[in-house]
């Protein structure tokens, strides 16, 4: 038991480790797998004058965007040496063993053994908040060839300048470990907390939640268009199920044009954004069909006496399907042509699977079942779609579910019931760094989405 | 619907009719009074004697009460040896009042007599129930047809993540027609809403095509029994209305169901 574990662990390095591609392979086995992560340190930010007022915000933004990011180890800030640079003329070598003021080898040799350091300072000029932001290399013998970044990043001044500043500085950062940031991404999921299940929309990092939709009825199930500016979800607002769709950027509906059918449900957007797949109620069985983003042009993809929901388009190879199917039994997960043909089961039969989500990179295939487990209590699973092997990676605490996949493919939200709620979470796509997003009422069924460029 | 209603009416009348023999009943016939004895062989009774008894007067006020309130007899009997209003009051006095209270219309029946004669004179006190609500509006069908529905039909239960139709749902289908083909004959323009529901335990998404697949196989049971398929529309709610949420199987058991419930009507 204990051997499947870790080898399901491996498993899952081993496959988070590809998927940003070859290319990053190194850098994103390093951060997935924790031994090889490179050390920052990430010293307060000091501001002058006003800017100082916002300062504790930047400091806590820029650490979080950093360590939650999975790719740094990030240095505790306890064992950081007391002269800490805020501009590159800051430094001054050492005479000898006399410190003359700060100096790199303060922060590569223990205890820090950083090897990155983030330094700088924020001012104000012209009313705004002007955040000065040095990356340096740590190992570099001079200063002076250590810099990775120095840049001036610009923000309003107060609170939500100073979170803007640090996460730009800190999407500089990451990017130079090959970790996407998440700045600006999106997540549109479903909560009840005003009584009814709305569709809300929050950052990536459970900042301003609000609802998109209110029409307390049942709104449920969305779906987020790849390009972002478009949810379509699944809505009791006009009496049987029926399919919406909204504008992101305008939060207005959009015309789409459902089938006469009892139920029409769970859509999902193609990759060039321009169909949409779903699943509806057709001589009695509820079956999956493609139509025109606006609903135009149905035909139906799958011909059997069973239930079939969730159809998900993989995004490098738009012609393969995976989706839920209860034929043969107990609902698992399948992949088929776009044209319904070439099925294949992915899962072994046990128990029952929901909820099928593809990485960015189409490799991997993220879902919820209950193998192993009552039915019910659903884990997330991970599956490398060409090796076919599934890693769980939460393990019965509480009730996970809905697992969809960042635009950094690197983290994962889901929901799960931990509590007597259900909430969201972010995890890395190996199942470790937990982090809850919401609080308030039940929240379910989160996709997330790349920022509207 | 209207047949039904209209078997409430005979059935209520034939109450009425009932309860009102019985009130008839509980006022006993006034019984003859006795014979008078003969004057002949007795002692020389007093002087009054001689006279017959005589009742001057024998009232009951109010005439009417409701059920619960009092009435009052008053009298005045002369030349009488032996004095006695029946419905168990006994002997009285020749002049007196008495309060009563009866739960029916009732008749109280005075009796004097002398050796020289008898007299008797009855009063009736009529006893009403509460006042009656007013009458209800007459029933428009639609209304009847819903409460007759919700009322009456059962629900078909079914088990985890299937949508056969067992054995106790075929039960309580066939039921469910019948209902059903009485409502729409007596409406017709009555149409029903079958609901699938599913418990809390599978996917919010595979539930949603569960109950679709639920309330269409409630559906086409119902068709195969004679119920005409354009009064009949399903919609499925998947796990969103649970009627309990416990985490027992008692509790899924009653949430996998298919529901019957008033449609819009036509």
């Amino acid at each position: 038991m204990k051997t499947k574990a870790i080898i399901g662990l491996i498993l899952a390095l081993a496959a988070a480790a590809f998927i940003l591609g070859s290319g990053k392979a190194q850098e994103i086995r390093g951060t997935i797998s924790g031994g090889e992560k490179p050390r920052i340190a990430v010293p307060d930010f000091r501001g002058s004058g006003d800017a100082q007022r916002f300062m504790d915000t930047f400091n806590q933004t820029l650490w979080d965007e950093l360590a939650g990011s999975g790719a740094l180890t990030m240095v505790a800030k306890s064992v950081y040496p007391l002269n800490v640079p805020q501009r590159p003329q800051d430094f001054r070598p050492p005479s000898g063993a006399t410190s003359n003021g700060p100096w790199l080898t303060d922060w590569s040799n223990p205890p820090v053994r950083a090897n990155y350091l983030a330094f700088g300072y924020t001012g104000v000029q012209d009313g705004k908040l002007v955040l000065f932001g040095f990356l340096d290399n740590a190992s570099q013998p001079d200063p002076t060839s250590a810099q990775v970044i120095g840049k001036l990043y610009y923000g309003s001044l107060d609170a939500d300048g100073a979170k803007k500043v640090a996460r730009d500085f800190a999407a500089d950062i990451l990017r130079q470990f090959g970790a996407q940031s998440l700045d600006g991404s999106k997540i549109y999921f479903v909560s009840d907390r005003t009584g009814n299940k709305e569709i809300w929309s929050m950052d990536y990092d459970g900042s301003n939640q609000h609802a998109i939709t209110h029409y307390n009825s049942v709104s449920t199930m969305p779906a987020v268009s790849p390009d972002g500016r478009m949810v379509a979800f699944t809505t009791y607002a006009l009496g049987n199920p029926k399919i919406m769709i909204y504008s992101t950027e305008t939060d207005k509906r959009m015309p789409f044009y459902n089938p006469v059918s009892s139920a029409v449900e769970t859509p999902e957007f193609t990759p060039d954004g321009r169909h949409l797949l779903f699943s509806t109620s057709l001589d009695g069985w509820v079956q999956i069909c493609e139509a025109d983003a606006n609903g135009a042009d149905m035909r139906r993809i799958s011909h059997v006496r069973a239930i079939e929901v969730s159809p998900k388009v993989n995004p490098k190879n738009p012609t393969q399907v995976a989706f839920i199917s209860g034929r043969g039994g107990a609902e698992q997960l399948w992949l088929m042509n776009i044209d319904g043909g070439d099925l294949q089961r992915l899962t072994d039969g046990a128990g029952y699977v929901a909820n099928p989500a593809w990485s960015p990179s189409g490799q991997f295939v993220a879902f919820a079942w209950t193998k192993g487990y009552e039915p019910g209590n659903y884990n997330i699973f991970v599956m490398d779609i060409a090796r076919r092997v599934p890693v769980q990676l939460t393990h019965g605490a509480g009730r996970n579910e809905n697992p969809w996949w960042a635009p950094d493919g690197v983290h994962l939200v889901f929901s799960s019931k931990r509590g007597s709620t259900t909430q969201l979470y972010t995890m890395l796509a190996d199942g470790t760094n937990v982090q809850q997003l919401t609080t308030r009422g039940n929240n379910i069924q989160p996709v997330w989405s790349k920022a509207i460029n | 619907m209207k047949i039904q209603s209209r078997a409430v009416c005979v059935t209520a009348f034939a109450v009425l009719l009932i309860t009102a023999t019985a009130c008839k009943k509980k006022a006993p016939i006034a019984a003859p009074p006795p014979p008078a004895p003969a004057a002949e062989p007795a002692a020389p009774p007093p002087a009054p004697s001689t006279l017959a008894a005589r009742i001057n007067s024998f009232t009951a006020e109010p005439r009417s009460i409701e059920r619960g309130q009092s009435a009052t007899l008053r009298w005045s009997v002369a030349n009488a040896t032996s004095i006695s209003i029946d419905q168990g009051l006994g002997e009285v006095q020749a002049n007196g009042s008495r309060q009563v209270f009866p739960s029916a219309t009732t008749t109280y029946t005075l009796s004097a007599s002398s050796a020289a004669g008898s007299d008797s004179r009855s009063v009736t006190v009529e006893v009403t129930s509460a006042p009656p609500p007013p009458p209800p509006p007459p029933p428009t069908p639609s209304l009847s047809g819903s409460e007759m529905l919700t009322q009456q039909a059962q629900d078909a239960y079914f088990d985890y993540d299937k949508s056969d139709i067992r054995g106790d749902a075929q039960t309580a289908l066939q039921r469910d027609a019948q209902l059903l083909k009485q409502i729409f004959a007596a409406d017709p323009n009555f149409t029903v809403v079958i609901e699938g529901h599913c418990d809390e335990r599978g996917s919010a998404e595979y539930n949603l095509g569960l109950g679709d697949r639920r309330a269409q196989a409630a559906k086409e049971f119902l068709l195969s029994l004679g119920v005409p398929a354009d009064r009949l529309t399903t919609i499925s709610y998947g796990k969103d209305r649970p009627v309990c949420t416990e985490a027992t199987e008692e509790c899924y058991q009653r949430n996998r169901r298919a529901h019957l419930s008033p449609g819009t009507a036509r």
